[in-house]
């Protein structure tokens, strides 16, 4: 065991930190396509304070830390690129309050989504927080790092627009409260305080480690369903959403079209989400639904799907396993998706765009979008499976995604968790000032640069 | 092999006889329809419009339901002449999409699936409901080979859809597929193919060089085989009729047969047999919300209040549209052969 | 190299392998107890691909991750694609070649090589082996049960005493039956596991052949493991049945062969993953327990198809690469028996047993919450 190696272990005991061959294979890469990179150390702390501990090593060594929690983001956020210290935070994992009157969570970083979920629906089940559809295995926080979205997303905003507080340990080792928490017990909100919590929110552990998340609670209503309007015409899609949103009944509206199997060949399908305490409520929201589309039902250019029980449970699973059986499309294990936000409107052009890539590149699709607000804006998902055994696919594959990610930006957008050469892109043609005020905070806080280095570097 | 059938459009002609139509007593077609409330004089008007192949309002209004091919008791096709004419006239049953989507979910496909390569008989066919696999076990189904697929698809649903077009395009293709297994007889699992490859080839004169076996059919001289092992179930039902058996009413009486068999009394109400309500899938595909809502409702309180326990479905269609609704007034839903195994005392796995 | 070869690349490492239905803990065992993503189902998937391409060698921690997956199938369970059955055939066929190199744990060497010395994993005497059962009748052909008892059953301590409550019951309950005694041979469940294909073979041909020999028409196995590789591993010479004992105990008990007096407690049951999740077999342990009057059966929220492991599958009953924590799945086990208020923790295994007596011991809750088989609670009501 090398030096560092010895030090680590006596911060978070020696069966808790790895040097070894197979650890470092593992943590140098995520599912996505990145080219992996072996970090030098791969350690899991229990403590804020252990944390604290390793960050100051990491210090005095000059060493890089990069915080993991699922290792889901695909884009290979995670990936140690200059090497370092992989800090697995996923033993950190304590529910610490729920705080049912003010619905909010506060939970340590390590808390899986399913686990909150599970721990909500059983002692909490009239609360819930916005659920993401990557596996339960993902983090909340680290999906709040990367402006993660939800099932209550379309309601109330991208899943970073529901932080309540953080505790940060700083990339200098100072820990530090965000929010109300830092001058109360209670950790209800960020306002009225100056809002630096941004400083951590999309930046990808660059600028400091998130240990404990404050996290908006919802009302959980005890019944849900789903209607799904589907469309030919992609130039529908703008305004069926903007009806949808405009009657404020729906919780969750994702877009989606595949080309396989068959039954959604040529389609695009709207899954329109309602909740409500009553079978009375649910009808209510229903017929708003319904009656605010019948101009396309009435044209025949829309309609909603025959729908069977088993369609329905396999659209309101949460997470949907769906997303991820994608990864098994082309029998190869992966898939990865450019995911730019863009302005609703801008889901003909970009659904154009992915038919030209699928085709230019000889690789199927999967597109699948999530309004986020009401209407304000979309992920939209390019969505590749690929075949990890079969090189040319995954030549090609990439080439698409490179090819996605310049689309996104010019039709307006910006890709979401973007990979390193995708940030690059970002970057270039950010506002100079917006870029030289990035750099300059990064500076400030992480003067030694060992913040999960190669990610937002200009 | 089966030689191929090069079968055409112009192959299939209607056996319609306008003849018998015209001096109808009844009209009973559409005077019985339930979802157009229709006297005996403008039924003929409007009928003997379609019959002159002139456009009427009925073909906007007909939600599809096959029934009217049963109430004729003359043995003429108003249904197939129906489902003609919304084609011929470009009417729409349901928007564009979800024609879309379901002209794609049927193309045949060019090979049959490799796991059912050297399937013989008896051979019973899952039409495209590969969900029921796993059912289809037990004492009832020994020794049975299934198949399932586009590729054994009978594509009579085209009919809800105003597109029977497809059907004459597709259907040979199929009957081909079928006999180039070599089975001279097969069991349809859902009797919508049951009906394909009887009433409809028959009304439209094609011959089909195997012999179909109605489920129900099969499941009651199977049941007659192992009649000692069956322990009655003494539970009511109320039982969900589908659209296809409107095309194969002759089969009908084995429903009741089945159930005098394991002891289950299937409640008096008003929607059964030929007055039997539609599952409301279809209607609600027609985007036509609040008749799907009030057929579904009038469906399920007329079970309630016969106090049936248990729904029992035919059609796989039927039990995804309207076994949430029963459900959710404690009535158990269950396919006829899930039923007949727990007679015979067997596990059906959820 | 076996066909897993072609498909172990088709693991995307999501995750869903990890848990239970609800998410709510982690669910599989070498995970829980080591927490890198190595010991998770996906990790190792990733790993032995990476050792496939070449990417990386052989080696001791390797081995310590191939070896520690205690082929649970929690990951089958829960895996959302559809190769999820293959999975655990996956880790046999790539520890079946890891085997045929010769690099293998030194542990799991020991433990094979006393299987095919001794007939057992300890290396005990094959005299032994029926040592606990002198009074216990010796199987002849025309007894309607050859009670296959196993070597954690003719050799452990806490196994004998379970083994010795199930062969009273029966002669209470006045079935004919009989035991193998010195003859019996292991029946190389854990042996197919580990991979170890040939020894497995011979084991499957001796017993067997016994049973053939003996003209065995029912088997009743003590062990779910022995249940799980007799019912859907051996070759089929002659054709017997195969039972677990919960199986015989309760078609006794609905033919009232036993009468059973009242025992007021509160009783959880652990599912084992070869009668569970491997076979289907949920019900009949619990409709035993319920079957005695004044039991209150209390559910741990792992049960069923989502029941955590003790962590003594493939071989590590004997090996314990998992133990040694108080993370270590019999511990983090046994913490969760005694948080549903249960004084008795009830058991269908010999291995689960002896997992769970040894956590219970270190947990300190030895005073508090008792592993029983379920043949033992059955022996303390049956009068």
């Amino acid at each position: 065991m090398d030096r560092v190696c010895e030090r680590l272990a006596r911060i978070v005991g020696e069966n808790y930190v790895s040097n070894m061959k197979e650890e470092l294979y593992i943590y140098s890469q995520d599912p996505g396509m990145m080219e992996p990179r072996e970090p030098d150390y791969v350690v899991m702390p229990k403590t804020t304070v252990e944390v604290q501990k390793i960050v100051k090593l990491a210090n005095e060594e000059k060493i890089p830390v990069i915080p993991v929690g699922g290792s889901l983001s695909l884009s290979g956020l995670v990936i140690p690129h200059k090497g370092g210290i992989v800090l697995d935070l996923k033993r950190m994992d304590k529910i610490i309050e729920v705080n049912e009157r003010c619905r909010y969570v506060v939970i340590e970083a390590g808390v899986t989504t399913g686990r909150l979920k599970a721990y909500l629906e059983k002692h909490y089940p009239r609360l819930r927080f916005s659920i993401p559809d990557a596996p339960p295995s993902a983090t909340v926080v680290g999906n709040i790092v990367i402006h993660g979205q939800g099932h209550l997303s379309q309601q109330y905003g991208f899943n970073s627009d529901m932080v309540t507080g953080l505790e940060v340990v700083l990339p200098t080792g100072e820990i530090c409260k965000i929010g109300s928490c830092s001058v109360s017990p209670y950790w209800f909100s960020l306002a009225p305080l100056p809002d630096i919590a941004g400083l951590f929110l999309g930046w990808f552990g660059t600028t400091g480690i998130i240990t404990k998340l404050g996290l908006r609670l919802y009302p959980r209503k005890k019944l849900r369903d789903i209607e799904v309007f589907i469309v030919e015409d992609p130039h529908l899609v703008p305004d069926v959403v903007y009806r949808v949103t405009h009657t404020e009944m729906a919780e969750d509206i994702f877009v989606n079209a595949q080309p396989y199997p068959p039954i959604f060949k040529d389609i695009i399908m709207m899954g329109i989400c309602i909740t409500g305490d009553s079978e009375e409520e649910l009808e209510f929201k229903r017929r708003m639904i319904w009656n605010v589309l019948r101009t396309y039902i009435d044209s025949k250019e829309g309609g909603f799907m025959m729908t069977t029980p088993d369609v329905k449970r396999a659209l309101l699973e949460m997470p949907i396993t769906g997303t991820t059986r994608f990864a098994d499309v082309m029998k190869g294990g992966g898939f990865e998706y450019c995911g730019p936000i863009i302005p609703v409107e801008k889901y003909p052009e970009a659904y154009k765009k992915l038919l030209e890539l699928s085709s230019e590149y000889g690789v199927t699709y999967g597109n699948t979008c999530r309004v986020i607000g009401r209407g304000h804006c979309m992920m939209f998902a390019f969505g590749y499976p690929f075949n990890r055994a079969d090189p040319d696919n995954m030549e090609r594959t990439k080439k698409a995604l490179h090819e996605s990610n310049v689309a996104s930006l010019d039709i307006g957008g910006v890709p979401w968790k973007p990979e390193v050469p995708a940030q690059k892109m970002i970057m270039a043609r950010m506002d100079k000032n917006t870029l030289e005020l990035m750099k300059r905070i990064k500076r400030f806080l992480d003067p030694n640069g060992i913040m999960n280095p190669g990610n937002w570097e200009g | 092999m089966y030689r191929k059938l090069v079968l055409t459009l112009s192959d299939f002609k209607l056996k319609f006889d306008q003849k018998l139509c015209e001096t109808c007593p009844t009209y009973d077609c559409l005077v019985r329809c339930q979802y157009m409330n229709l006297d005996k004089e403008v039924a003929k008007i409007e009928m003997q419009k379609m019959v002159r192949g002139e456009n009427s309002f009925v073909l906007y209004r007909c939600v599809t339901c096959y029934a009217c091919e049963e109430y004729c008791k003359r043995g003429n096709h108003p249904f197939y002449l129906i489902s003609d004419l919304q084609e011929k006239n470009s009417i729409l049953p349901m928007p564009k999409p979800l024609i879309t989507q379901w002209i794609n979910t049927g193309i045949p496909t060019k090979k049959d699936i490799r796991e059912f390569w050297g399937a013989v008989e008896p051979v019973i066919s899952l039409c495209l409901f590969p969900e029921y696999i796993n059912s289809i076990e037990g004492k009832l189904f020994e020794g049975f080979s299934i198949v399932v697929g586009r590729y054994f698809f009978c594509q009579l649903a085209y009919l809800h859809f105003g597109r029977p077009s497809i059907i004459r395009e597709r259907l040979s293709s199929i009957i081909e597929n079928i006999a180039n297994h070599g089975f001279q007889e097969i069991v349809f699992f859902h009797d919508e193919c049951y009906s394909t490859f009887t009433s409809y080839t028959q009304a439209y004169g094609i011959q089909v060089p195997f012999r179909s076996v109605h489920l129900f059919e099969y499941l009651y001289g199977r049941l007659r085989e192992l009649e000692d092992e069956i322990s009655p179930l003494n539970v009511k039902v109320a039982y969900q009729r589908p659209c296809s058996s409107r095309l194969a009413p002759e089969k009908e009486h084995f429903v009741d047969d089945i159930f005098n068999l394991i002891g289950v009394e299937r409640v008096e109400r008003e929607y059964d047999r030929e007055n039997s309500l539609c599952c409301g899938g279809i209607i609600r595909g027609q985007q036509r919300y609040d008749l799907f809502v009030d057929v579904q409702r009038r469906n399920v309180v007329d079970m309630v209040n016969a106090e049936a326990e248990y729904c029992v479905f035919n059609c796989p269609m039927c039990f995804a549209s309207l076994s949430e609704a029963v459900v959710k007034r404690d009535i158990k839903p269950i396919m006829m052969h899930e039923l007949c195994r727990l007679a015979l005392g067997e596990v059906i796995k959820s | 190299m076996s066909s897993y070869t072609k498909q172990i690349h088709r693991c995307f490492r999501c995750g869903y392998c990890k848990f239970p239905s609800d998410y709510a803990e982690y669910n599989c065992p070498s995970f829980s107890r080591f927490r890198f993503e190595t010991y998770s189902t996906g990790g190792r998937l990733w790993l032995l691909w990476a050792w496939v391409k070449k990417e990386v060698e052989w080696s001791e921690n390797l081995a310590k991750i191939m070896f520690s997956c205690v082929t649970c199938k929690n990951c089958v369970e829960h895996c959302p694609m559809k190769f999820k059955d293959d999975i655990v055939d996956w880790i046999v066929s790539a520890r079946k070649d890891i085997i045929e190199k010769g690099a293998v744990l030194s542990s799991v060497r020991d433990f094979l090589n006393n299987i095919h010395k001794y007939g057992n994993p300890w290396g005990e005497a094959r005299g032994k082996r029926a040592v606990w059962a002198e009074d216990v009748k010796r199987y002849k052909p025309g007894d309607e049960f050859l009670f296959y008892v196993g070597c954690v059953g003719s050799y452990d301590e806490r196994g004998q005493r379970m083994a010795r409550s199930f062969a009273e019951l029966l002669e209470k309950a006045d079935v004919s039956y009989g035991i193998l005694g010195s003859e019996e041979e292991c029946d190389g469940n854990e042996v197919y596991v580990l991979g170890e294909m040939g020894l497995f073979q011979e084991l499957a041909r001796k017993n067997t052949g016994k049973f053939k020999e003996l003209n065995v028409k029912k088997v009743v196995t003590l062990s779910p493991h022995a249940y799980n590789v007799m019912k859907n591993k051996y070759p089929r010479y002659g054709t017997f049945e195969v039972f677990h004992y919960t199986e015989v105990l309760l078609k006794i008990i609905q033919e009232a062969k036993l009468k059973l007096s009242e025992l007021n407690v509160e009783v959880t049951y652990h599912d084992p993953c070869f009668l569970g999740r491997y076979n289907n077999i949920y019900e009949v342990p619990r409709k035993i327990l319920k079957n005695i009057p004044g039991i209150k059966l209390v559910e741990m929220d792992r049960n069923r198809e989502n029941s955590f492991c003790c962590g003594g599958g493939s071989g590590n009953f004997v090996m314990d690469l998992l133990g040694g924590s108080e993370e270590s799945p019999s511990r983090i086990r046994v913490k969760e028996a005694y948080e549903t208020g249960a004084e008795i923790l009830a058991v269908a295994c010999p291995s689960c047993l002896t997992m769970f007596e040894d956590a219970v011991k270190n947990e300190g809750l030895e005073k508090e919450l008792f592993v029983k088989d379920i043949s033992e609670l059955l022996k303390e009501v049956s009068k």
